[in-house]
């Protein structure tokens, strides 16, 4: 074939996108509700705070959106222009919840254009949060549509295929692919978790680098709850998964958790190095893995031993694997701790190091997403449609992957310093507590 | 009507909306671009704002409804022309992201940022010059087959005089187009400064917009002469298109009605797009790939329709909320009232 070279740039480039894009959706999918429950909050209470956070957040929120819509204008036009097979094959198949995903985000994008030029512009403040529902929604559901064709890749079904031609399609069948429910429901539940982790962060270096208004001390509280909430409910559902995984994909699950050989009373491997075809220096779970697979203690759990080779992923998605479920487990624990603390009245949450621990808890949660996301990905490998077709029949003929690749590596650059640095200036100049007290100025000339 | 042209048909008139919306968007990217390097920002600035910040996100959904949609009713355009688009379409692509978030950037965060403004103004009047190659290609004439993978002859593309006078004409229309309807824009803001302004834009475009659209169509008999053929068979649409030109024109220079005048804008826009689109018929692009042969399987064709009339019903109140709040209303336009967030 040849065609070695743009398969290998495909792939880089495909990994670039997704990694910078996953960013922003990320933040995308969850901010909104996050907006969206302080701003009710806000209403509830009668409390001016909640409302400015909705109102801080959301403008710091149009920045990433910005970024993640020509971001995601970006993979959408790559899956084609880089798997072209691919596309081909999948458009007659699962070209349904991509078209979908389309409306959502033209819901989405209509909604929110009207929500950040509508504030105050409504007597009845109730008015102007039922606009942020479509936004929330809309989100919420381009990253169910999107995430809807992933687990397509995974467990692609709804077609028969004969003599090389589909035949038999049904789209739905497609889209609800066994896959669909705990892949959707992780990518749901871990972006609500991520963005609350991400906003509790910014809360907690505003209170470490000196201001202690009262407004920070709300919003902390109320992200680390929330987060806390959706780490618990990733948890669960991350158990799901994993039983999905030993039904219908048990070469990744092997992959994964490095089960060399098929066995019963399977222990659940962490962290760890394989040399020479064993694992060493890696803590052992004993049952977990046979818990995490069939939901019993004993049960036998299919081994590497059982597949062909070409048909196993690499096998450093176990470190994947370990970095997603160490940061979840990390931060459900510490947001418990906090939640606890504050309730009990414990000084230790409220001290410099607990505060750095929930800062650091930012950029760490990312980091789950991206290491969740790799590992998705390159456990499917070899195949991009999983038992179908193979990556490298599916990429493209063309011989400028490369060069397209420093193109976009720059672009994504600009994109990134961008954001952050419009982001920084944009709280800088224009800082929670002045704003503050400027409203309250505004309000007292009223009653004046 | 088949399903094929059915599909095709909505996936046309999408992307009509996005060249539209997207012409009058990256046109007013530009003018502010170049009034801010000409020191008359003052007078165009709060005008191009008012209308572009609550949509802009929409015209993008346009583009991506277009090019999702036809891998949808038609997924063998992935193959054709996913493979032979990667450096066009990439370039456009890094345009339509660098004009995004600049504007995002400029707007939100850095008001007034002068490298902003003009970077996405720049990027912006490019889009349409990128993505215009892709109506060039489906021409004909510029693919190749070569073990069976079809691959872009880039020497005979950028040498050939139809790739320029399309680049040439995207360049223009955007420039007339977003000019005619800023003109009514500022007139309903009641800004005289503006509305004369931008009138002489509007003015200026008009010339090179039509020598360019009537110079491709003789390009075309050299190049496609099939297609050129078919043109005439819709003489009278062409006929209609440009008489709504003249309309367009006579009202700007009479200061009359400028909202008529956008409206005559959009119907002779609407007859070139619609003609040239039916002429093509069959073709996706010559002469690999029609309609019929690249056409996806029935089910998918009726659960994506199903999908669009249902999508629509969502879709049209929506943007009738939108154009109310924002088009449409008085107070909003004049600049009465600032509900940014």
């Amino acid at each position: 074939m040849g065609n070695e070279e743009a398969v290998f740039f495909s792939r880089i480039l495909t990994e670039t996108t997704l990694s910078f894009h996953i960013i922003y959706a990320t933040i995308g999918v969850g901010v909104p509700l996050m907006i969206m429950i302080a701003q009710w909050v806000g209403i509830k209470k009668n409390d001016d705070h909640y409302i400015l956070l909705a109102r801080r957040w959301a403008r710091g929120f149009i920045i990433t959106v910005a970024v993640g819509v020509v971001t995601g204008t970006a993979i959408g036009l790559q899956l084609s222009l880089l798997w072209p097979n691919f596309m081909e094959l999948a458009g007659n198949v699962i070209a349904l919840p991509l078209f979908m995903e389309t409306f959502a985000f033209f819901f989405e994008a209509i909604f929110l254009g009207i929500y950040l030029y509508t504030w105050d512009r409504f007597e009845n403040q109730k008015k102007h949060f039922l606009l942020l529902i479509p936004v929330a929604i809309g989100a919420s559901f381009s990253a169910v549509f999107i995430t809807i064709v992933n687990a397509f890749m995974n467990a692609p079904r709804g077609f028969d295929i004969v003599n090389g031609e589909f035949v038999n399609v049904n789209p739905l069948l497609a889209m609800f692919n066994p896959a669909m429910p705990t892949k959707v429901a992780h990518v749901v539940a871990t972006s609500y978790m991520t963005a609350a982790f991400v906003l509790a962060a910014i809360a907690a270096f505003r209170l470490l680098k000196g201001s202690n208004h009262e407004y920070h001390k709300k919003a902390l509280y109320l992200t680390m709850k929330v987060g806390l909430v959706f780490a618990i409910v990733s948890a669960i559902i991350g158990d799901f998964s994993g039983k999905y995984l030993a039904e219908y994909q048990p070469e990744k699950l092997a992959a994964a958790e490095w089960h060399l050989e098929t066995s019963e009373n399977a222990p659940l491997i962490m962290y760890g190095i394989l040399k020479d075809g064993e694992v060493k220096y890696a803590i052992k779970i004993p049952y977990a893995l046979s818990f995490l697979a069939h939901g019993s203690f004993t049960q036998e759990v299919a081994g590497l031993d059982q597949f062909p080779e070409d048909e196993v992923p690499p096998l450093y998605i176990h470190y994947l694997f370990d970095i997603m479920v160490s940061i979840g487990i990390w931060m459900t624990l510490l947001a418990g701790v906090f939640w606890l603390g504050v309730q009990r009245g414990w000084k230790m949450v409220s001290a410099k190091w607990f505060r750095w621990l929930i800062v650091l808890g930012g950029p760490l949660s990312i980091v789950a997403i991206e290491a969740g996301w790799w590992l998705a990905e390159v456990g499917r490998q070899p195949w991009i449609l999983r038992g179908v077709m193979r990556t490298e029949d599916a990429a493209t003929t063309s011989g400028h992957v490369d060069s397209m690749l420093v193109l976009f590596c720059l672009l994504y650059l600009v994109l990134g310093v961008g954001s952050v640095v419009v982001l920084r200036r944009m709280f800088r100049n224009n800082p929670v507590e002045r704003e503050i007290e400027d409203r309250d100025t505004e309000k007292g000339g009223d009653v004046l | 009507m088949t399903l094929e042209i059915l599909g095709i048909s909505v996936l046309w008139t999408f992307l009509f909306g996005y060249i539209l919306i997207g012409a009058i968007d990256f046109g007013a990217g530009f003018f502010n671009a170049y009034s801010t390097l000409t020191g008359r920002q003052h007078i165009l600035t709060n005008i191009i704002q008012r209308y572009l910040s609550p949509v802009w996100e929409v015209t993008n959904v346009f583009l991506v409804f277009f090019f999702v949609g036809i891998i949808g009713f038609f997924p063998k355009t992935a193959f054709y022309y996913g493979t032979t688009l990667l450096i066009p379409v990439s370039i456009g692509i890094i345009l339509l992201a660098i004009r995004g978030s600049y504007y995002a950037f400029e707007t939100y965060g850095a008001r007034g940022h002068k490298g902003y403004s003009f970077m996405y103004g720049l990027a912006g009047i490019l889009i349409p010059a990128s993505l215009s190659i892709v109506l060039t290609i489906s021409e004909g004439g510029f693919i190749d087959m070569v073990n069976g993978n079809p691959v872009l002859d880039y020497w005979k593309l950028f040498t050939s005089p139809l790739t320029w006078a399309i680049v040439v004409l995207s360049i223009a229309a955007t420039l007339y187009i977003s000019a005619v309807f800023l003109t009514w824009y500022a007139n309903k803001a009641r800004d005289k400064e503006a509305t004369n302004m931008i009138r002489k834009y509007a003015l200026i475009w008009a010339l090179p917009t039509i020598i360019t659209a009537g110079g491709i169509i003789v390009e075309l008999r050299n190049h496609n002469p099939e297609h050129y053929s078919n043109i005439q068979n819709f003489w009278p649409m062409f006929l209609i298109s440009f008489l709504m030109f003249i309309g367009t024109l006579w009202l700007i220079w009479k200061r009359r009605n400028y909202g008529l005048a956008f409206l005559l804008l959009v119907g002779q826009f609407a007859f070139a797009f619609f003609g040239y689109g039916a002429s093509h018929y069959p073709y996706l692009l010559y002469p690999y790939l029609t309609i019929y042969d690249s056409f996806t399987n029935p089910a998918m064709a009726i659960s994506l329709i199903v999908v669009f009339i249902m999508g629509l019903g969502l879709l049209i109140p929506s943007l009738y909320l939108l154009m109310r709040l924002f088009l449409f209303d008085k107070d909003y336009v004049r600049g009465k009232g600032d509900y940014h967030a």
